[in-house]
C-alpha cells in the first residue's frame, strides 16, 4: 500500500523536526537544528531494516518515490515565490557580499573535494 | 466565465500550481531539447525561468513572495513552501547509499564549519569597507552572508537596527538565489559529480534552498547527500554568528 510509504516518511519526516527543535532549544538556537537531515538518517535506517525482513514491498516504495521525484517541481515552486526583487534592489554591497561569498565557497568546494580525492574524472 | 475563472483560482489554488509548475517543467524540457540540444538541464532552465517569474512577480504586485502574489499562483505558497520541501527533501534519502554518507561525514562536517565561517567573515569585511564601523551590524551582515534566516535571527538577537537588518536578509536571499543559478554552470570547475562533493558542497554553499535548487539542476542524484550536511547549515550558522562569531568580532573591532 502506498500510503504506509508516505506514511513512514512523514513519521520519519516529524520525528526528525521535532528532534531538530529539541536541539534547538537545548542549545538556546532560534532555529531548528538538522531536523531535515535527522529525518533523512532515519528514513535511511527503515529503509535497511524494511529490505532486511522483507516488508519492502513495491506499494510502500511508490508512497516514497513519488515524493522523491516531486522534489524538483516543489523546488521551482519555492523559486517561483522567491523575493528576487528584493535581493536585486538590496543595494551594491548586498550584490558585492553576495557574489564573492559564492565564488569564494564555489572555490573552496573545488579544492576540498580534489584535495580529498572525492573528484572523479 | 470571470465568476468561474475566479471560483477556481479561489479554491484550487494547489491544484493550479500543479499545473502551472507542469507546464513550465514542460516548456523547459522542450527549450533544453531543441535550443540547448540537452547541454543546459531543463530543471536548470526551469529554475532560471522560476526565479525571473519570481521578479517579474516583484514587480507587478509590489509585494514579497514573487510570482506568488500574482492571485492566480497563490497555491505556489503551499507548493513550494517549508513544509513540502523538507518533506520531498527528506523522500529523496531513500535512494542514499549509507556507506557513501559515512564516509563523508567528517568532511561534511569540517566544510560545514568552514561555510558558516567564511560567509561570516567575507560579510562583515565587506560591510566595514561600505563603512559600518559598529560590532552588531558588522555581525548581523555577517551573518546574512552566511543564510537569510541566520542574519535576521542574529541581528535580532544582538539588536541590530531594521535597516541593516532588511540589508543582511536581502544577502542572504541574494546568495540563495545565485547559488541555485549559478551551481549548473560551476558544476565541473567543483568537481560536483559524486556524493562525496556533494556532501562537500552542502556544508559550504548553505541555504537548504540554494543547495536544493543548485543541485537539482545539475544532477538529481546528489541532491540527497548536499541536503544532508546543509540542513545543519541554517542551525550552526544561528548558534554560532550571534555568539562566538560576535564576540571574536568585538575584540576585533
Amino acid at each position: 500500500m502506498a500510503i504506509y510509504g508516505t506514511a513512514l516518511l512523514a513519521l520519519c519526516t516529524l520525528i526528525g523536526v521535532a528532534l531538530g527543535e529539541a536541539l534547538g532549544m537545548a542549545l538556546h538556537v532560534k532555529a531548528n537544528v538538522g531536523g531535515v537531515g535527522i529525518a533523512m538518517m532515519l528514513l535511511i535506517a527503515a529503509r535497511l531494516w524494511l529490505a532486511r525482513t522483507g516488508r519492502l514491498t513495491p506499494g510502500l516504495k511508490l508512497g516514497v518515490e513519488f515524493w522523491a521525484l516531486m522534489y524538483i517541481p516543489i523546488v521551482v515552486a519555492m523559486a517561483a515565490q522567491q523575493n528576487v526583487l528584493a535581493a536585486l534592489e538590496g543595494g551594491p554591497m548586498a550584490v558585492l557580499t553576495g557574489v564573492v561569498v559564492v565564488a569564494i565557497c564555489f572555490g573552496l568546494v573545488a579544492v576540498l573535494s580534489r584535495a580529498t580525492g572525492a573528484h572523479h574524472d | 466565465m470571470i465568476e468561474i475563472a475566479h471560483k477556481v483560482i479561489a479554491d484550487q489554488s494547489l491544484v493550479l500550481a500543479f499545473a502551472a509548475v507542469g507546464a513550465l517543467m514542460w516548456i523547459s524540457a522542450m527549450l533544453s531539447r531543441l535550443l540547448f540540444a540537452g547541454r543546459i538541464h531543463a530543471s536548470a532552465i526551469a529554475i532560471m525561468a522560476a526565479l525571473a517569474l519570481a521578479w517579474y512577480g516583484g514587480i507587478i504586485t509590489g509585494g514579497k513572495k514573487g510570482l506568488a502574489d500574482v492571485p492566480a499562483f497563490a497555491g505556489l505558497l503551499l507548493m513550494g513552501g517549508a513544509m513540502l520541501r523538507d518533506f520531498a527533501i527528506v523522500a529523496t534519502a531513500f535512494e542514499v547509499d549509507p556507506i557513501e554518507a559515512r564516509k563523508a561525514g567528517l568532511l561534511g562536517a569540517f566544510a560545514l564549519l568552514l561555510g558558516t565561517v567564511v560567509p561570516f567573515a567575507v560579510g562583515a569585511g565587506i560591510a566595514w569597507s561600505f563603512g559600518y564601523r559598529d560590532a552588531v551590524s558588522l555581525a548581523t551582515l555577517g551573518a546574512g552572508a552566511v543564510t537569510y534566516i541566520v542574519g535576521p535571527v542574529t541581528g535580532a538577537a544582538l539588536g541590530a537596527s531594521s535597516p541593516v537588518m532588511a540589508l543582511s536578509i536581502a544577502t542572504g536571499v541574494l546568495k540563495a538565489v545565485l547559488v541555485m543559478a549559478t551551481t549548473p554552470m560551476a558544476a565541473r570547475f567543483m568537481g560536483l559529480n559524486n556524493p562525496r562533493s556533494a556532501m562537500i558542497f552542502g556544508g559550504l554553499a548553505g541555504t537548504v534552498s540554494g543547495v536544493a535548487g543548485g543541485l537539482a539542476a545539475t544532477d538529481e542524484k546528489l541532491v540527497p547527500y548536499g541536503a544532508l550536511t546543509a540542513t545543519f547549515h541554517t542551525g550552526l550558522g544561528c548558534l554560532l554568528a550571534p555568539s562566538v562569531l560576535f564576540l571574536i568580532l568585538k575584540a576585533i573591532v
